[in-house]
């Protein structure tokens, strides 16, 4: 069990590997195409890498409600939980 | 009138060097980029073929991480080379309506597809990444130049195995002559040092054996050649219509002054031992140039040393250029290093038009008892090509009976 600032920390790091971007910038009021610009593709590539870190199922039909990294934060405590 | 087309830009990653300026002095000195391979997987899958010509530069040194990871290894090296070609041509305003690409491929994205296949067999459909496909397709290189440089007057990619480096310049010249772009970034690219491919070459007996002597391996007209040595890389050529050339004060390295693409229609992989596709493809080019025999001054060869490939290539250079192909000095630069595939055609063009602007012929190494049935004038230490009014050739051979070939005119 990964508290929600350890899931932020590595989201942030997963995030950083797909995109490049500074891990600080991955905060949990920003979503994730308006502010983080991460397209469709690298999406998924993320759900798939948080999925095996963090040990958690995330349904396709679920990403599309991850708008923000504070939600995708939430899923994956729920799920964990 | 047709339009006229030149050459402004350069570029290269390949095993002889890095960039262009690189990958040319050593083509000048003559040295070999083949090595033993130390991959696990040589052993394991119990290779028969120990060597290969890696590029001197990993793209991991040019491009950016991210970059990278987007990119088939052989896209990556087409956008390494797109990109010196880039700034070597200068250009820095440009219509993108009427800027093209044509960037050629032999195999495409096989470290992409393979490495998937294995994802899937190993942890399931879920892990097979969502780029995959953009990176496995043979179009990827092409796209990703397109993106890179904003070209959109269409972006192209000829495939016709080893000839298809030089077919993406026959579409280029093409494109530009035609009026549907002013400007093309032409190109081939190629990463298929796998051990599949490894296997897949060496089971139709086209590799080299000699495991023993990687640097001596690639022999072009040599009596002991035994097969030809994988190469990977890229070449990159900015081509471009001479009125915009000449409206912007470009460095013109020369004329893409005619270009040819046949077929054989004889075997799936053996050339005709008559050459007589090649031959056809030599004279159409020199036709398309308006160029007569004595102008050829140069040629870089196919040449990729193969016991039954060097041979009809040189009954194809006699019956295209006559008793004067005895005054030309051809240089068969797979000696150096290795082939290319689907990229080799664009390097080899790189190097033809280098050959031509700095008057000067590279090396073939590794010739030392020249088969007698392949009389050819073989340039073994750099040469000086004559001043004035030359023009060089450069051909391409592919698996399909694909024959290409350029012609490049001094200006």
């Amino acid at each position: 069990m990964a508290s929600n600032e350890e899931i932020l920390a590595g989201l942030a790091e997963i995030v950083n590997e797909e995109t490049g971007l500074a891990p600080e910038a991955v905060e949990l009021d920003k979503s994730f195409t308006e502010d983080l610009d991460i397209d469709s593709i690298s999406m998924m590539t993320i759900v798939v890498n948080a999925e095996e870190k963090f040990g958690v199922r995330i349904p396709d039909e679920e990403v599309k409600n991850l708008k923000t990294v504070g939600d995708a934060v939430s899923f994956i405590a729920g799920a964990q939980a | 009138m047709t339009r006229k087309v030149v050459i402004t830009g350069l570029g290269a990653t390949t095993p002889i060097g890095g960039d262009v300026p690189t990958m040319w002095k050593n083509a000048l000195k003559g040295v070999s980029g083949a090595r033993t391979l130390e991959d696990e997987w040589v052993a394991k899958y119990e290779l028969p073929v120990h060597f290969a010509a890696r590029c001197t530069t990993p793209a991991l040194e040019v491009l950016s991480r991210v970059e990278a990871k987007r990119m088939d290894p052989s896209t990556q090296f087409g956008v390494i080379a797109a990109r010196e070609a880039w700034a070597d041509s200068g250009i820095t305003e440009i219509d993108h309506d009427r800027l093209a690409v044509a960037f050629a491929t032999g195999i495409g994205g096989v470290w992409t597809l393979l490495d998937a296949w294995d994802t899937l067999k190993e942890k399931g459909p879920r892990r097979v990444l969502p780029m995959t496909v953009p990176m496995l397709m043979p179009n990827g290189v092409a796209a990703a130049v397109s993106l890179d440089l904003g070209a959109r007057a269409g972006a192209h990619t000829p495939v016709s195995a080893c000839a298809s480096g030089t077919e993406a310049l026959h579409l280029g010249l093409d494109l530009i002559r035609s009026g549907k772009a002013d400007v093309v970034m032409c190109g081939g690219a190629e990463a298929a040092i796998h051990p599949m491919p490894l296997a897949a070459f060496a089971s139709m007996q086209a590799l080299s054996r000699r495991n023993d002597d990687p640097q001596g391996a690639s022999r072009p007209y040599d009596l002991g050649r035994d097969g030809f040595v994988m190469g990977e890389g890229a070449g990159a050529l900015v081509l471009e219509a001479e009125e915009h050339a000449l409206a912007r004060g470009a460095r013109i390295y020369g004329e893409l002054a005619g270009t040819s693409v046949t077929a054989d229609a004889y075997h799936i992989t053996a050339p005709d031992p008559q050459g007589l596709g090649a031959t056809r493809a030599l004279k159409a080019a020199m036709f398309d140039g308006r160029i007569q025999a004595e102008d050829v001054v140069h040629v870089n060869a196919h040449a990729t040393s193969t016991p039954v490939g060097d041979k009809p290539e040189y009954t194809a250079l006699r019956a295209a250029l006559g008793n004067h192909i005895d005054n030309v000095a051809v240089s068969a630069t797979k000696s150096q290093m290795g082939h290319l595939l689907g990229a080799s055609g664009a390097v080899e063009a790189v190097l033809t038009v280098l050959a031509v602007y700095e008057r000067k012929a590279p090396v073939t190494i590794n010739l030392e008892n020249q088969d007698p049935e392949i009389p050819l004038d073989v340039v073994t230490s750099a040469r000086d090509l004559p001043a004035g009014d030359i023009v060089a050739l450069s051909n391409s051979f592919g698996f399909g009976g694909h024959n290409a070939v350029i012609a490049v005119r001094s200006v």
